[in-house]
This record gives C-alpha cells, sequence and structure tokens, in this order.
C-alpha cells in the first residue's frame, strides 16, 4: 500500500469514528429518561406499596394488577387513574411535576373497607 | 310539629339569592331569599308541604365504638318520624339503606330487616333510593329486588321529583344511558318548573380523595342548568353541607348510624367515635319544608329522637 492509500484509509478511519462518536454524543444528550416501572398489588382493602417515593422528572410506570376483585387506582393530583381487574396489568404512565405528598385511593367501590384503602405518593426533587 | 313551628327554623333558598339562614326564629315570622322579613301566619300555604329525609341508616353495621345502639338508632327514628304532631306527605331514603357485605344472602337479609323496620313508619307513601352499600357491588340486583327501580322520577304537588342513580356503578358514574333519560325528562319540564334531585352521593366535587364526588356529576348539572328552580337533597357524607353551584343549591343529610369528619380534616377518612357524653351526636334526619310557590325549602335538622 502506497503512502496516499495509508493516508485516504487513516482519513477515513477518522472521519468514520468521528461520525460514530458525534451520534453516541447526540443520542445521550436527547435520549428521553428511561421510566422507572413500579408494581402495585391492589386487593381489598390495600395496596402495596402503598407509599411510593418518586422524584420530580423522572417519567414513571405504574403496573398494577389485582390480587381479588375490581378495584380502582386514582392519583388525583397528577389527574391520572385506572380500572384495575383481575387477570390483567393496569399501566399509568406519567412525569411527578411537583413535589410534595399525594393520596391515591381506590374509586371502585370493593366492600367493606374501601374507605380506606389509599396510599401515598411522595415527590422529591 | 304544625306547619307554623315547621317554618319557624333555619331556612335555605335555593333559588337565585343563594342561601339564607335564620335560626330558631318565633312567630312565624322568617327571612325570604332577600333577606326581607316575611309574616309566615298571613302567607298562603295551601299549596305548600313538607317531607322527611332520612339517610345512610347502614342497618347491619356493627362497630360498638361507633354506634353502640347500631341496632336501634333506626327504630329510634321510625319512632320519631312517627310522633310528629302532623305527618309529613312522604319520607324520602337516600341511600345506604344496609352496611355492605360481600355475601349476598346477608345482603338480602339486611334489606329485608330493614324494609320490616321501616314498615312501621305511620307515612303510607316512601321513596328509597340505593347508596352505593347497598349497590355497587352487584350492580343493583339485591336493591331492585327488594326496593324497584334505581331511578325514577315522581310528582308531588307541583314539584317534580328526579332520582338519581349515582352508586349501582361501582366507579360512582351516573352513565351515558341515565344522562339520555334524564334530558329526556327535563325536556318534558318548562325552565321554571319546580325540580328536586335526590340522590345518594353529591354531584359535585364536595372531596374527591375521600370519594365524595359523582365522576360524571357535573354532565348531570350541566343538564339541569338550564332550569332556574333545582334543588338537590343527597346524603354519602355523613353530615350537612350546603353548597351552591350556579343557582342549584345541593344539601347532605346527617347519617342514622355513624357521623364521618368533615372534608379533609383528618388523615384518612373513618367513623367519628361515639361520645358517650352526647349520645347519637352528630346523627339526625330532616323535615324539609317545601313552598313549590316561591321554589324555596326550609330544613329543619332533628335529632334521632325527633327533637
Amino acid at each position: 500500500m502506497n503512502h496516499n492509500k495509508k493516508r485516504i484509509l487513516l482519513t477515513g478511519v477518522l472521519l468514520v469514528s468521528a461520525v460514530v462518536s458525534g451520534l453516541l454524543i447526540y443520542t445521550r444528550a436527547n435520549a428521553v429518561p428511561a421510566e422507572r416501572v413500579i408494581h402495585i398489588t391492589a386487593k381489598k382493602f390495600d395496596f402495596s406499596p402503598d407509599s411510593i417515593t418518586l422524584k420530580k422528572g423522572e417519567p414513571v410506570v405504574f403496573e398494577i394488577s389485582s390480587a381479588d376483585r375490581e378495584h380502582g387506582f386514582n392519583l388525583r393530583a397528577f389527574g391520572v387513574r385506572a380500572n384495575i381487574s383481575p387477570g390483567k396489568v393496569s399501566r399509568i404512565r406519567f412525569t411527578p411535576d411537583k413535589t410534595g405528598k399525594f393520596t391515591f385511593s381506590c374509586d371502585v367501590f370493593c366492600g367493606d373497607g374501601h374507605e380506606e384503602m389509599t396510599g401515598t405518593v411522595i415527590v422529591t426533587e | 310539629m304544625s306547619k307554623f313551628d315547621r317554618r319557624g327554623f333555619i331556612k335555605l333558598a335555593g333559588l337565585g339569592g343563594g342561601i339564607v339562614f335564620a335560626s330558631s326564629l318565633s312567630r312565624g315570622f322568617g327571612l325570604n331569599a332577600l333577606g326581607s322579613v316575611v309574616d309566615y301566619a298571613n302567607a298562603k300555604v295551601e299549596n305548600d308541604f313538607y317531607f322527611v329525609q332520612l339517610s345512610d341508616t347502614h342497618w347491619g353495621f356493627a362497630g360498638p365504638k361507633v354506634n353502640p345502639d347500631a341496632e336501634g338508632t333506626l327504630k329510634k327514628a321510625v319512632q320519631a318520624v312517627n310522633s310528629l304532631e302532623e305527618q309529613p306527605d312522604f319520607i324520602v331514603f337516600t341511600g345506604d339503606l344496609t352496611h355492605t357485605t360481600d355475601d349476598v344472602q346477608v345482603r338480602k337479609d339486611r334489606m329485608s330487616q330493614f324494609k320490616e323496620i321501616v314498615s312501621g313508619l305511620k307515612v303510607p307513601t316512601v321513596h328509597f333510593m340505593a347508596g352505593e352499600h347497598d349497590a355497587s357491588l352487584d350492580r343493583g340486583d339485591a336493591y331492585q329486588e327488594a326496593f324497584g327501580k334505581l331511578n325514577y322520577t315522581f310528582d308531588h304537588k307541583g314539584v317534580h321529583f328526579i332520582v338519581i342513580d349515582n352508586v349501582s356503578d361501582p366507579g360512582a358514574i351516573v352513565g351515558e344511558s341515565q344522562l339520555n333519560w334524564l334530558k329526556a325528562d327535563l325536556k318534558q319540564q318548562k325552565t321554571d318548573a319546580r325540580i328536586v334531585v335526590l340522590t345518594h352521593r353529591p354531584l359535585f366535587d364536595l372531596y374527591p380523595d375521600w370519594d365524595w364526588s359523582t365522576k360524571d356529576g357535573s354532565a348531570v348539572i350541566d343538564a339541569l342548568m338550564p332550569h332556574k328552580n333545582v334543588t338537590v337533597f343527597y346524603g354519602h357524607i355523613h353530615q350537612e353541607n350546603h353548597h351552591l353551584t350556579g343557582h342549584i343549591a345541593h344539601h347532605s343529610a346527617k347519617s342514622l348510624m355513624f357521623p364521618l369528619p368533615a372534608p379533609g380534616s383528618v388523615p384518612k377518612k373513618s367513623p367519628v367515635p361515639w361520645d358517650a357524653s352526647a349520645p347519637y351526636k352528630g346523627l339526625g334526619l330532616r323535615s324539609i319544608e317545601a313552598e313549590p310557590k316561591q321554589a324555596k325549602y326550609e330544613i329543619k335538622e332533628l335529632n334521632v329522637t325527633g327533637a
């Protein structure tokens, strides 16, 4: 391989490396943060876990299932709710945009104890 | 209780001027919606009538720390109504007649026992409606078997009563079909018709974190809004609450089993414990004097013994 060919090849390798590195940097800079998945089980008459700590700005997915009957999950402070049916997983996606302590509750009447079926989401900075 | 006496208590006017309160008035004088003195003794009353509202009797509930007389309170209330000097034209029960149970047979038994007790009322006309404790677990099957329809209307001396079911769907929804039924019924009513809505849950967002709301209640209120004279009486929250959505007044009634705390006043909603120094405190029933000509309703709160 003569000197010119070597130089062209080297330049090509450098160019490709620069493009790949640039793409990686761009992707990282613009990537959507990974969603944090939290599994919640609803059963007469509580949620497990019943206290969930989240970070402001961190996207989250609640995957909620029922261990017994129809329930509801309502986190009014963030305008999210879902029906929870046995044998299905209900997903709620949201990104907390404020800090504080917020109540979630079952909003589908499920029996004697329904009124006390609540939990707390704590959002920190 | 004479008409004269019935008029001499808290006055509420759900018409335009909002709610007017005047306590323990004597000699038949009260305040009208604009606050001016009205001589009721000389007013025409031939079309006026009164009815009694009982609510949230939760027959079958057991909890001695909350109500050690759980089996006696409803019976005392029946006696109290029967003891009224002048009997009301009719009685309404605004839901949660029985306490919820997963056992279908126990649910039916509680409904039969409730019916047996209230059959002791002297007043022949009694209008029932369901609460979520009666109807949410089986979408109203046992309730309908025992008491009939979940939503219906009736008319009395110039007032159109509409019973709305916001409990048989466990998600606290009135639903599209019932909304259409309501709209069709309202179409038959003039815009100045005297309309009273009877329901269990609040139709407005009183305190949704405690389930004190109806998910599509705003659609019901929107449908009622073109009508100038609408008043809502409901239960569910086990305490008095008076609220206006526009010109529509909403009045909740006390329970006949246990009181609940004021909305949001404690972290978790749970019954207020029994106060041995003041038995039956926070429980009661009410009489409602209807004055159709003025589209006014006077509420008098009575305790469990009728005093």
